[in-house]
């Protein structure tokens, strides 16, 4: 994917771009407000990866003049300010996302995977089916089935199902989850979600020759049929 | 320089001070003194001379020239001391009888008065004084004047003069004294005070001004600076306190970190280990980032700056989820999580950070619960509630655990940052609420109560 990143701050910079490159993305880098824009407004992009904080403009009105201009490049916000109204300043101006530094690269990855294919699928007419392998899942009956078995699962434990697997194959982080899962903006110190995964484990591949959910390490969950 | 230093010191601007209105006010108090006495001795003296001319025209009247006369003569002649004056002349001022031999040749003021020097009768040495008079002009025409030697009152009007000029030095004088005396104590005790305050920025920070007891308006003002002493002090120990476990607190993970990347860079690691390690050191880097981000959070909720995002909250449905988000932890525990959740009012609040407040309280009830332990939330009446049977807190250790990085010496070998009761402390009082934290006999019992 081509990845413009407007960060002022070099090394911060550098260290995305670095990360951006080995996951073999393209990223390009904008040094100044005004940079950005110019490159986000003439070229053509996947993925904005905007600092809030920038010499004039700033991060919210770069995205405010896109979002004005009818540009709907998927945009993630960077942040030092860890304030909650900070975030929502952020996407009222028109951020899909919001990141507060400092982050784990993986954190930043997974997020650019979910606001693409936010976007790929907005607009599609929601299925009511979804399968994964042999996962499948009836939204309108509310049923999960793997290999024809059905499985009986908890609401929460059906909505944290659903969400991997409208993500399957992309890394989602912990707090991803708690964001769209539970609804709560903030970092979890201890492993609940850990237990969560853990139990839809049981109820999803125990039994099963292939296990459909995989822990990526230092980063998440992703749901996806290891070639293994 | 000592007359700009006088100048400067409040003491001598408070004797000066004192002193003019001390002396103004002694200075008014007899200057009106003289007037009001020599204002009445004269009036005295002229009521007395216009009643006797009176007397004499009415005499006049009834008996004419030769009974006035006599009536003159008579008290002239009775009048040994010469205190009287009585002239009787004719129309051109020539004296008839009396015991003046010509009339004065002075003019009358506005009222009709003259004063003139008088030749003492009774003493040969010629002495003269003032005598006070008034002509009158009877109905024949005749020439009348009535009068009074004023020696008194003009020696009671000098001695009037001189108390004054000897009363306004005396009283400045004494002015200056009280002055002195009542500035001296005043800026002896601000002296007290900026001699304490000089010993404290030299670093005695353990010194506090000295108070009398007396409940006056310096010891209440030291009494005041003392109190902002006591939190200045208590806020820079609590700093020192925080950076002191911050620097220990991160050393750990830190030490930890630069062991597993010291590992790493073995030669002929085997590519399996050197995966491991790499995850290792991102896991410590992970802890000290969430430690820092923790950090970060408490001191922005501290600064209170969150409340325009607020919204309305249901407490209940906040505990729901905080349920609903532990249950599993607290299983795989053996832990009963109880969940009393009874309908509440919305408060003001920030969601996320009230979940979050109430989640740590949860996690701390998981983590310090022995296996078996019971856990209940409740909600009721703006407050919630998060009690549990492990081994509580002690009395008096509960203000202290909402310190930073404060961790109880049985906690030492849980996993845990030492944050999580002051980021609950420092939410409910963002919330203008209120964290206790009592004994649930046994174990502990949380109270986040709000208003």
């Amino acid at each position: 994917m081509r990845v413009l990143v407007i960060e002022d701050d070099a090394d911060v910079a550098s260290y995305i771009v670095k990360a951006l490159d080995e996951a073999g993305h393209n990223a390009t880098h904008a040094e100044t407000g005004k940079q950005g824009l110019f490159l986000a407004a003439t070229e053509d992009y996947d993925v904005l990866v905007v600092d809030r904080m920038l010499p004039a403009p700033d991060g919210l009105a770069i995205i405010r003049t896109l979002r004005a201009s009818e540009n709907r490049t998927p945009a993630i916000i960077l942040s030092a300010l860890s304030e909650i109204d900070d975030r929502v300043k952020g996407l009222k101006a028109g951020g899909d996302d919001y990141l507060t530094k400092p982050f784990a690269a993986s954190e930043l990855l997974a997020r650019i995977e979910a606001v693409t294919r936010r976007l790929a699928t907005a607009g599609i007419s929601p299925a009511t089916r979804l399968a994964v392998a042999d996962l499948e899942m009836d939204f309108l009956a509310r049923t999960v089935t793997r290999a024809g078995t059905e499985i009986k699962l908890q609401p929460r434990e059906f909505r944290l199902l659903e969400y991997l697997m409208r993500n399957a194959g992309n890394v989602i982080t912990r707090t991803m989850m708690l964001e769209h899962v539970w609804d709560y903006h903030f970092d979890p110190q201890t492993n609940v979600i850990d237990v969560h995964i853990s139990r839809l484990r049981q109820k999803i591949d125990k039994g099963f020759d292939t296990s459909l959910i995989q822990t990526v390490r230092g980063a998440g969950y992703t749901l996806r049929v290891t070639s293994q | 320089m000592i007359l700009p230093s006088l100048l400067r010191s409040v003491s001598f601007r408070l004797t000066l001070i004192y002193m003019l209105f001390f002396g103004g006010s002694a200075a008014i108090l007899l200057g009106f003194l003289y007037l009001a006495a020599a204002d009445t001795l004269s009036n005295q003296v002229d009521a007395t001379i216009e009643a006797d001319i009176k007397g004499l025209a009415e005499q006049y009247e009834l008996l004419g020239t030769a009974g006035v006369a006599s009536i003159i003569s008579e008290r002239t002649r009775r009048d040994q001391g010469g205190r009287t004056v009585y002239l009787l002349a004719d129309p051109i001022r020539r004296p008839l009888v009396g015991n003046l031999s010509n009339w004065p040749s002075v003019d009358p003021d506005k009222r009709g008065w003259i004063e003139f020097e008088l030749q003492d009768r009774g003493s040969p040495d010629g002495q003269t004084y003032l005598a006070r008079a008034r002509p009158f002009v009877l109905q024949g025409g005749l020439n009348l004047l009535v009068g009074r030697e004023v020696r008194e009152l003009v020696q009671t009007r000098e001695m009037v003069i001189n108390t004054v000029i000897w009363g306004v030095p005396i009283t400045l004088v004494l002015a200056l004294f009280g002055g002195f005396m009542i500035s001296r104590s005043t800026t002896r005790r601000l002296e007290t005070i900026n001699a304490t305050s000089r010993q404290i920025a030299e670093g005695a920070l353990d010194e506090r001004i000295p108070t009398r007891g007396t409940d006056d308006e310096f010891d209440r003002l030291a009494i005041q600076l003392n109190k902002m002493l006591d939190r200045n002090q208590s806020l820079m120990e609590g700093l020192r306190h925080i950076t002191d476990n911050i620097a220990h607190d991160l050393r750990t993970p830190l030490t930890r970190l630069r062991g597993s990347l010291e590992g790493l860079n073995q030669n002929g690691l085997p590519a399996e280990d050197r995966l491991i390690g790499v995850e290792g050191a991102i896991e410590e880097a992970d802890t000290l980032l969430s430690i820092f981000n923790a950090l970060l959070r408490i001191t922005q909720i501290e600064a209170g700056n969150r409340r325009e995002n607020f919204a309305n909250v249901d407490l209940a449905e906040v505990l729901t989820d905080v349920a609903d988000l532990y249950e599993p932890v607290a299983q795989e525990k053996g832990l009963k999580l109880v969940l009393c959740c009874d309908a509440t009012p919305p408060i003001e609040g920030d969601r996320d950070l009230l979940f979050q407040a109430v989640a740590n309280l949860a996690d701390n009830a998981i983590k310090y619960s022995p296996p078996n332990g019971t856990i209940e939330l409740q909600s009721a009446d703006s407050t919630i509630t998060v009690s549990d049977n492990g081994p509580g807190i002690p009395n008096e250790m509960r203000e202290v655990v909402f310190r930073r990085f404060f961790r109880a010496e049985a906690a030492r070998n849980t996993p845990g940052s030492g944050l999580g009761l002051s980021l609950v402390k420092a939410v409910a009082q963002l919330h203008g609420g209120s964290i206790r934290l009592k004994n649930n006999r046994p174990g502990l019992r949380a109270i986040l109560k709000f208003r």
